[in-house]
Parts: structure tokens; sequence; C-alpha cells
């Protein structure tokens, strides 16, 4: 997949071989190798327990990799202590000073560096300025909400231009709405300063939005690290495909595989066709994944026979005000989810028999769940 | 919009409505009451009731007037300057006469040999010696051919003075200072100015005892509040573990350790380091260590709650922003602990203010604080209003260290105590 970017910059990063156990047992993190580069924005995504923080926390010196290395700068880190790494982090609950105002919060990290008072101030109102709270400066954390804290956190881990940022579920505590608009923000601030940014996040929809690219974590291996839009349209195992967007999964046996595509019997009867993305060969069971909105609901016996038909049942509609979604039984399958045009659920009635209909290229045939 | 909603609410029942809520609020409030009504009664019983009787009797001063009526009567208008007239001889010999024969002399004795040694000598050889009430006119003779000392106006002076009902002088004495013939305050004799340098020792020993509990509680309380808990818990188990056996015991355990042939000594002998014992105990260090061992819960507990409520993110956050780990302890951490250190001491602090019994097993006498001779006044000496004297003293410094501290607490949250 990595083969069709354009001109990779320089691994700013490296993890090689990286093993992490804290009981000596289970390795939390079992086998990693990871390139960070200069300037991108790349999003550790993944479930809790999958080993994403404990990556975030080696790469800050929190943690002390079990095995292997990590490079910054092609500068080998695992024995430099946190405070001489050069990386500025946002926390997930900010861990503003709370005993500081907003200003000696910001300007703590320029103070440990000797920085002379005049550079401070003067380094201090900029990024005042920059995150709009000019005004708070005296403020303490207590008596800001979670937003300006967010903000106020952020503008602390850049002030002293570190080479990396490394920001773990900065916005989980945030509301929606707020959220949305911080993804924004920190999106912008990504862009203009030419920061590199490693993201910690569990909620694929932020990561989607903001990264550069998304390494998702599941079990302690990174199972896909990838383009937003190549995670979504390609991802290689059943993991990514359902962790990444809304999917629906149809079991079925591989009958036969041709070149990229592979004829699959579904369990209850039925066959079709599907691109051949991660099947070991024929008779191997296999897992189909479908996006919502690549499925198309025909009147029933409008056309004889097509690639992909496959009979189904309306089991309800919801309206969700920009679409609308039916979700229907298909192949034993009773969520499978079709996405409608707002309206188009008016026309579907409770247990109707109704004809779905989706492209080859659009069903992949992936490893069994 | 809500007046269409509720039925009734509208402008004329708002009043029964504010009422209805103070209703609501009363019955709370009673409940209140009444939940903490016992400890309040117990409390008033057993602890306000005899703080006001302990600060009643440092001045109160009633003793004389009972014995001596007649003869404080008659000193009413006697302008001090020379020696009484007839008048309060002849109502001094009635009222010696009327107080043997109720055998009340040894209360005023008592109580007039405080403020002059020897009064009890005059008063009760007079007693003794006079034989019936002198023929008019010749009192002051008789009284001062039976002891000379009648014929002194300092005799005079100090009965006047404890003619009452209420006196200072108590309150006076407990702070090294007295009246002189002419009422000025003056420093007292240096032979009777004790308690200066007793509230001196009792507040340095406090102090030192106050630093050592905090030099020795702080890395343990540090240990507590980030040690996973299994091992946490059981930490807190041997920090409490004081708490289970009783002061006394305690104490007398010190004994054993400290004393000249005691396991501190004689391990070190052995070790071959001393050649004599060294005087552990019956000594300031004594005192000290036992009092540190004591205490050290009280400054341990405060501190631990602090910490507990600091997030270890807050060190990450510091460290990741650069802070050398010493940086980060003193501009992050200490300044977050500063309720819990103040809070802490204290406590400490105004218990070792009031530390009886350890110094008294383990001290010298040069080790004696403020609380052994409230304790020698009241239980050897009966002397209960210089006791309660120094007991004021002691209460109002307390109170005003409780003060200036909660002065800064509050400070400390108007400025500071912000958690997110």
């Amino acid at each position: 997949m990595e083969a069709g970017m354009v001109t990779p910059a320089p691994a700013l990063v490296r993890f090689s071989g990286i093993q992490k156990t804290y009981d000596g047992e289970h390795l939390v993190v079992k086998n990693l190798d990871l390139d960070i580069r200069k300037g991108e924005f790349i999003t550790l995504l993944g479930p809790s327990g999958s080993g994403k923080t404990t990556t975030l926390m080696m790469l800050a010196g929190f943690e002390v990799p079990t095995q292997g290395e990590i490079y910054l700068a092609d500068r080998p880190i695992k024995n430099v202590p946190p405070h001489r790494r050069d990386i500025g982090m946002v926390f997930q609950n900010y861990a503003l000073f709370p005993h500081l105002t907003i200003a000696e919060n910001i300007a703590f990290p320029l103070s440990v560096r000797n920085t002379s008072k005049a550079d401070v101030q003067e380094r201090v109102s900029a990024a005042l300025r920059m995150i709009k709270m000019e005004a708070m400066a005296q403020r303490r954390p207590g008596q800001l909400s979670g937003g300006q804290q967010q903000r106020v956190a952020l503008a602390r881990a850049l002030v002293f231009n570190p080479q990396l940022v490394l920001m773990d579920e900065p916005l989980g505590a945030l509301d929606k709405r707020l959220r949305e608009q911080m993804q924004l923000e920190i999106k912008q601030l990504h862009e203009t300063m030419g920061i590199t940014i490693v993201y910690v996040t569990h909620d694929q929809s932020e990561a989607l939005t903001m990264s550069d690219r998304i390494a998702v974590f599941n079990d302690g291996i990174v199972q896909q690290i990838d383009r937003p839009d190549a995670l979504y349209e390609h991802p290689v195992n059943s993991f990514v495909a359902h962790f990444i967007g809304e999917n629906n999964v149809l079991a079925g046996t591989v009958e036969t595989i041709d070149k990229d595509f592979c004829r699959v019997a579904l369990a209850n009867g039925g066959a079709v066709t599907a691109r051949a993305v991660n099947v070991s060969g024929a008779g191997a069971s296999t897992s189909l994944s479908v996006r919502p909105e690549r499925v198309a609901i025909v009147p029933d016996g409008t056309s004889s026979e097509g690639p992909n038909r496959l009979p189904a049942k309306v089991q309800n509609t919801i309206y969700l005000g920009d679409h609308a979604l039916a979700v229907l039984e298909v192949a034993g399958n009773g969520e499978f989810m079709v996405k409608l045009q707002p309206g188009a659920h008016h026309s579907l009635t409770h247990g109707e028999g109704v004809t779905i209909t989706f492209r080859p290229e659009d069903c992949l045939a992936l490893d069994p769940v | 919009m809500t007046d269409a909603l509720l039925p009734g609410a509208n402008a004329q029942t708002e009043v029964p409505l504010k009422r209805r809520l103070r209703r609501a609020e009363r019955a709370r409030q009673v409940k209140a009451l009444a939940l903490v009504a016992p400890l309040l009664v117990f409390l008033l019983f057993t602890f306000a009731g005899p703080i006001a009787g302990m600060l009643w009797r440092a001045v109160d001063d009633r003793e004389v007037r009972q014995v001596l009526p007649q003869t404080i009567a008659a000193l009413a208008d006697w302008d001090g300057k020379d020696l009484p007239d007839e008048k309060a001889y002849a109502a001094l010999a009635s009222d010696i006469l009327a107080a043997r024969a109720s055998g009340t002399v040894a209360i005023a004795a008592k109580r007039l040999n405080y403020a002059l040694n020897g009064f009890r000598t005059i008063l009760t050889s007079t007693a003794r010696n006079l034989k019936a009430v002198p023929e008019p006119g010749t009192a002051k003779e008789t009284l001062g051919k039976i002891n000379p000392a009648w014929r002194e106006r300092a005799t005079w002076t100090t009965i006047k003075d404890a003619s009452g009902p209420v006196t200072g002088f108590y309150l006076l004495a407990a702070l090294d200072l007295t009246r002189n013939a002419d009422g000025a305050i003056v420093a007292a004799p240096s032979d009777q100015a004790i308690y200066r340098d007793i509230f001196a020792r009792t507040f340095l020993i406090s102090l030192g005892v106050t630093a050592l509990c905090l030099i020795l509680g702080f890395p343990v309380a540090y240990l507590l509040a980030t040690l996973p808990p299994g091992r946490s818990n059981l930490l807190m188990i041997f920090v409490l573990l004081p708490f289970w056996t009783s002061l006394l015991v305690r104490t007398c355990a010190w004994i054993v350790l400290l004393q000249s042939k005691g396991v501190v000594n004689d391990s070190l002998h052995w070790l071959g380091i001393i050649d004599e014992p060294l005087r552990l105990i019956y000594n300031r260090f004594g005192v000290c260590v036992a009092m540190t061992h004591v205490l050290l819960p009280f400054m341990i507990l405060p501190l631990y709650s602090s910490m507990k409520a600091i997030s270890p993110a807050y060190m990450r956050a510091a460290a990741s922003l650069g802070a050398p780990p010493l940086t980060a302890f003193l501009r992050i951490y200490l300044p977050q602990t500063l309720p819990g250190i103040g809070a802490g001491s204290l406590l400490v602090f105004i218990l070792a203010l009031g530390y009886y019994i350890t110094p008294a097993l383990v001290g010298g006498a040069a080790d004696q604080m403020i609380s052994y001779f409230i304790a020698l006044y009241t239980t050897e000496t009966a002397n209960w209003g210089l006791a309660s004297a120094l007991g004021a003293v002691l209460l109002l410094a307390t109170v005003l260290l409780a003060l200036v501290y909660g002065k800064l607490v509050q400070g400390q949250q108007v400025t500071g105590g912000m958690k997110n």
C-alpha cells in the first residue's frame, strides 16, 4: 500500500523491534516496527488495551521498552530520561498545574530551560495570542472550561518548539461539538506550524478527520498503517474493516479464486463475487465486508441476474437526518445496514422482502472473524 | 409558562410556596440538629464547660474575701500610702477570730502566701496568739505585738490586692509579671520568673518535634501515596500501628530502648562505637525522639491525603516539558502539598504544645513542658488559679496559631487550591 505514497519524508522517529510487557507474561506491545516521518500527523488508533498508549508512553520516556530500540532523529533514546527528549506532550486530562496561572503554565517549559525573562514573556504572549486567550493569562486552570484548558495544554506543549508533539486522547473529556471544533484547530496548527504530531485515540472518526496516516493497533500489533482513505477502502483484515467506519459482515466459504476476485458461498445458500484480499485459498472460510453506502436496494424481481444479488428482509428503518439506514436480514446476518437517501426509508415496510445488490469491488473477502 | 403548567402557582400562591419551602427546609434543619445534638450536649459538658470554668478560675479571687470580709470592707477606702487605721486592725482581729472558729484561716493563708511568701506564718501565728477581741483602740498595738509584719505596709497591700472578686494576679504570674506595692505591673522577682522560660521551652520542643515529624513523615507519605494499593495498605498499617498501643506503653518502650543500659547503648557498645553509654534519655533528645514517634502519624496522614490528590500526570507533564526531577518536585509537587504540610504541622505542633506524660517520663528537669506545671499546680499544690492562668495563656497561643493557619489556608484556596 505504501508504494503509492509521494516521496516520503525522512523518518523522525523509528520504532525498531519494540516489545513491552508489564508482568513478564503478556506482551502489551508484541513486535512494533514503525516509522514516523518529519512533519506528519500520525494517529495511533485502536481499542483500549491494544498497546497504543503504551507505545506513546515509551516514546515519551515514561515507559521503557522490554526489547528493541526507539530512535529520535537517528539517536537511540531508550536511556534518555523524558525531560531530555525534547518532546512536547498533551495529556488526557490536560495536567495543567493547578497552582500556577495560565501564563505561568505556558512559561514553565521555557523557564526550566533558563530562557531569558524577556524571551519568555514574548513567547508566552505569542502562544496566548495563538490560542486567543490573552485575556485569561492570570486565571488559574480551575477557572477555565474544558476547551480552554485544552488550548492552554496545547500551547504549553508547543511553546518550546519541541521536535515532536505527543497527544494522548486530548479531546476525550470534551463534548462532541467542542471536540469537532478542537480537531479542526489542532489540524490547522499542525499545518501552519509544520510540527510532527503523534496522536492517540480510540475514536476512529477523530482519526479519520485529522491524520495524515493512521496506525491501527489491536492486541499489541499494528494491523495496518496507511492514509485514512486507504484504510477505509482497502482494509487488510476484518479487524481494520470493522474498526474503521461502518461495516457489514457476511460469513462464507471460498469456492474459487480467480486472480483478484473470488467466488464465495454464503452460509445459508447463495453466492457472491468478492475481491480476494485476505483469503488463504479455495475451501477456506472467509468473512465478507461490505460498507453500508455501497449497497443498493432494488425492487424485487426488477432484473433477473446480476453479479451480486441477495434476497433480504427489512427489519427496521432508522432516520438520521442527513441520511437514513435500513436494517436488513441478509444471509443470516440480522443487522445488515444499508445507507439510504433521507426519505427513501418511507417506501420500505417492516418484514418486506427486497433484493440488495453491490459491486464485487465493494465486497472484500477477509480473514474469518 | 410555569404558571400554566403548575395548577395554582400564580401570584397569590407565591407566599404559601415560599412558606412551604421554608417548612421543608426547617424539617431538614431540625433533623440535622437532632443528629448532632447528642455530641453537642456532650461537648458542652465535657469541653466548653470545663474550659469556661478554667478561664474563670484564672481570674477568680474570692477566698480572702470570704475569710476576711470585714477587713476587706475596712480596706475599701484605704489609699495604701500609709498603714491603715485602727478600724482595719479591729476588723482584721475580728475576722481572724471568726475564721479560727470556723477553721478557714488556712484558706486565706494559702492564697495570701502566693502573693507574699511567709504570709501563711503571719496569719497562722496571729490566729494562734490572738486570745480575744482587743479592747477598742488597741487592735493595732495588739496585732503588731503578735507579729511585727502587721506594722508593714506590704502586708496590708497584699490583703487589699487579694480582695477580689476578680484578679489579674495569676495571669500576670503566668507571664512572670507581678504588681509592686504601688500597684504597677513589674517583672516578677527572678526566683519566681520561670514561666516565660517554660513557655519558650514548650514552643521550642514543639517546633523541633514538628520539624522532625515533617522531615521523617514527608517521604513516608510520598511512598504511601505512590505505591500500588496493596503495598500502600500494608505500609499504612505500619504507620497506624502506634495508635494500637497505649501512649504510656510506647513511652516506656523508649525508656527501655534508650536508657544507659538499654538496647541502643548496649548495641553501640557491643559494636565498639562507644566506650561510655550515651545519655539518650531524661534529656531533650529523649523527649524529642519519643514525642516525634508518638506524633508522626498526625503528620503523615494529612500529608498523605494531600499527596493522594496530586495526579501523577502533573509530574509526567513537568518531565515532558523539560523539568529535571528535582525541579519538577520543587516547582510542581511541593507547592501542591503545602496545604497538607500546613495541616500536619499545625496538628502536630498543637498536640505537642499540650504534651505532658511523655516529657514527664523521658525528660529531665529542664525538659518539662508547660502542661507538667499545670498538672503540678492542680494535683500537687492545688493552686488552681495559677494552673488555670497557665492553661489560659497556652489556650490563647494555640487559638492564635490556629487563626493564623486558617488565614493562610484561606488565602491558598482563593488563589491556589484549584483542582481540575
